[in-house]
């Protein structure tokens, strides 16, 4: 029982010390991760990998990984699941595939018709699983399946037969749209570090990296919304509320139905920007896109310190998350190490972060 | 435990109109009858105990009070306007605040974040709206200290205070957000004897900023350490309102039972009960 907390100077409150109030952040386990991760690889790996290239090399798919990874976090801080992200990855670009090679649209069209179908989704999700009350996972497990197989039967109707729809490259060539999308990102800035020497050139003068790709700015900007909107604004508190207790979120007055439903959206609509980026950089589309990854952006988001109750985690963490990940995958390429340890350091990596997140929790809400 | 003499009772006046008035209030729920005619009503800066023991329809009261419920039949008043809640939210515009068994406070967040919950003060224009974190922590911190609550820090996470703490977080919130009547279910029913006591004397306090107060129950003797007017709820239905001094505890508490099968307790256990 504690009973005597009340007192003006509580003698049985020990003063906390910077590591106490360090270890409260969700985001520290991700970010010593990343530190231990990074040793490693300068310990073991082919100095190239942390050149300048070596770096974008690995960013590039943490980056893809990372949009996913940020839409579940959110969603998991607001106490649900998406598995079916991967697969909207999929159905999102086959959407965007159709529209700019099928029916011909420029991107300010099938962009946002692409976001809109995903979105759509999305609230579909939401609502069945606020309105029948069933776990988030059965019901988005369930369009896991609906959205691969979709993606297949629409794939084949799109492109007479074929799993994979081609030429999307020449549909979008010339967009105005397409630079936000697509390719490298600050050429012109590049060109002028290449000048004054600080980065480094092929013999002809171009630069050896001709900018940062586009999918690592918009990782990095969405980062940074998802994070002022969780600690900065009311709607922030609504997530975690939503997440924290349903219950009692609603009966202090917060649009649970609202924010849940906005925050599916929100995760969907992430996978159709990993898709619209990604099929635009391939020029096709295929079903198999996004396999798997709804696991490996939920596997980010608990490194990042997301609890898997809800109501704790944070956007940053969920981005170191997914660098730890780009940088495994692409990492043990440079080392003499067989790749196929990926997986086994996969799940390693969540089984600790699971058993440290679940004793931060303790730590966080004082239980014994 | 001598409670009762601790606070002073009898502020409001006895003929001032009440705040919030319920009249002949019926709830079925399908073809059982929860609430058959239960009438009450509440004060501005009086503690009226609703009493009741367990299935009494207490619960099923207090929730049409508050806007969860709607009744089937009766009339609820507001300052003499009739009102026609359908869900928490109006009643908590309206002035009438509750504060549920559960609190309604989330253990993994900060006490900040859990005062503000639902109603976060902002600053800036457009999407520029951002939370005013620092009006949150020091108000939280200014009213817990009113309340006798010493944080640590406003970003201390609410699963860290003891029961008795978190009951005022809720209770301060309520009276924080403006809530000219308070609807405390059972505050005391999980507590220890001092934490009990902190959570009266919370009570009173709230009652003396001319709060309207009802305090639901099935505690006897935390009822009559606050209370100015009593009334037993049973099966459903009001068995009267009597004033402080006008009833005695074991009068309440054999109301409450419905009389007879309580006083042959009462005997074999020698009046401990």
């Amino acid at each position: 029982m504690a009973d005597t907390a009340q007192v003006i100077q509580d003698e049985r409150l020990k003063k906390e010390g910077l590591g106490t109030r360090l270890l409260r952040r969700p985001e520290l386990g991700a970010i010593a991760g990343f530190v231990l991760v990074t040793a490693f690889f300068l310990y073991t790996a082919d100095g190239a990998m942390f050149t300048l290239s070596g770096i974008l090399n690995f960013m590039t798919p943490a980056a893809q990984l990372g949009i996913l990874a940020i839409g579940a976090a959110m969603l998991m801080i607001g106490g649900e699941f998406d598995l079916s992200i991967g697969s909207m990855v999929a159905f999102a670009g086959l959407i965007f595939g159709a529209g700019v090679v099928t029916l011909g649209l420029p991107l300010i069209l099938a962009i946002p018709l692409t976001l809109m179908v995903a979105a759509g989704i999305g609230a579909i999700n939401g609502s069945i699983v606020l309105k029948t009350g069933l776990p988030s996972f059965i019901v988005t497990l369930a369009f896991l399946f609906i959205l691969r197989g979709a993606s297949l039967v629409g794939l084949k109707l799109a492109s007479n037969g074929s799993t994979q729809l081609r030429g999307i490259r020449d549909a979008v060539e010339g967009d105005w749209l397409a630079p936000l999308f697509s390719g490298d990102a600050l050429g012109p800035l590049f060109v002028w570090l290449a000048d004054i020497g600080l980065v480094e050139t092929f013999s002809n003068g171009t630069p050896k990296v001709t900018g940062i790709p586009v999918e690592i700015i918009w990782f990095v900007v969405i980062t940074l919304v998802a994070t002022y909107v969780l600690l900065r604004t009311p709607f922030g508190n609504w997530i975690f509320a939503s997440g924290g207790d349903r219950d009692a979120a609603s009966n202090s007055g917060v649009p649970v139905r609202r924010v849940k439903i906005s925050l599916f959206m929100f995760a969907a609509c992430c996978g159709a920007i990993v898709a619209i980026i990604t099929v635009m950089d391939a020029g096709s589309t295929d079903a198999r896109r996004g396999f798997m990854k709804e696991f490996e952006a939920i596997i980010a988001a608990v490194i990042g310190g997301c609890l898997l109750t809800g109501g704790y985690g944070s956007a940053i963490g969920a981005f170191f998350g997914a660098l730890i990940f780009g940088m495994v995958t692409i990492g043990l390429t440079y080392t003499d190490f067989d790749q196929d340890w990926f997986q086994v350091f996969l799940g390693g990596m969540l089984l600790i972060a699971v058993l440290f997140n679940n004793y931060i929790r303790k730590r966080v809400t004082g239980e014994r | 435990m001598a409670l009762d003499t601790n606070f002073h009772h009898g502020d409001s006046p006895k003929d001032a109109p009440p705040i919030l008035e319920m009249r002949d209030i019926e709830k079925h729920f399908g073809n059982i009858i929860a609430l058959a005619g239960v009438s009450f009503d509440v004060r501005l800066g009086e503690c009226h105990c609703l009493l009741g023991d367990n299935g009494a329809g207490k619960s099923t009261f207090i929730k049409t009070m508050s806007g969860v419920h709607k009744p089937t039949k009766g009339t609820i008043t507001i300052g003499g306007k009739p009102m026609n809640f359908s869900s928490p939210r109006e009643a908590m515009e309206a002035g009438i605040a509750t504060v549920f068994q559960d609190l309604a406070m989330i253990p993994l967040m900060s006490v900040t974040r859990n005062f503000f919950m639902g109603r976060e003060p902002t600053k800036g224009v457009g999407p520029f709206k951002r939370l005013d974190v620092e009006r949150m922590n020091e108000v939280t911190m200014t009213h817990m200290r009113e309340m006798g609550i010493n944080l640590r820090a406003p970003d201390q996470a609410v699963g860290t205070l003891s029961g008795g703490e978190r009951q005022t977080v809720a209770i301060a919130r309520a009276v924080y957000f403006g809530a000219r009547v308070l609807i405390l279910d059972e505050p005391t029913s999980a507590l220890g004897v001092r934490q009990t006591s902190n959570v009266l004397a919370t009570i009173d306090r709230v009652r003396k900023q001319g709060v309207g107060v009802v305090f639901i129950s099935h505690n006897v003797r935390h009822a009559m350490a606050v209370g100015d007017r009593f009334t037993v709820l049973n099966r459903g239905k009001t068995l009267g309102t009597a004033r402080r001094g006008e009833i005695t505890a074991e009068e309440l508490q054999d109301m409450m039972a419905g009389g007879q099968e309580m006083a042959q307790l009462e005997g074999s256990l020698g009046g401990t009960v």
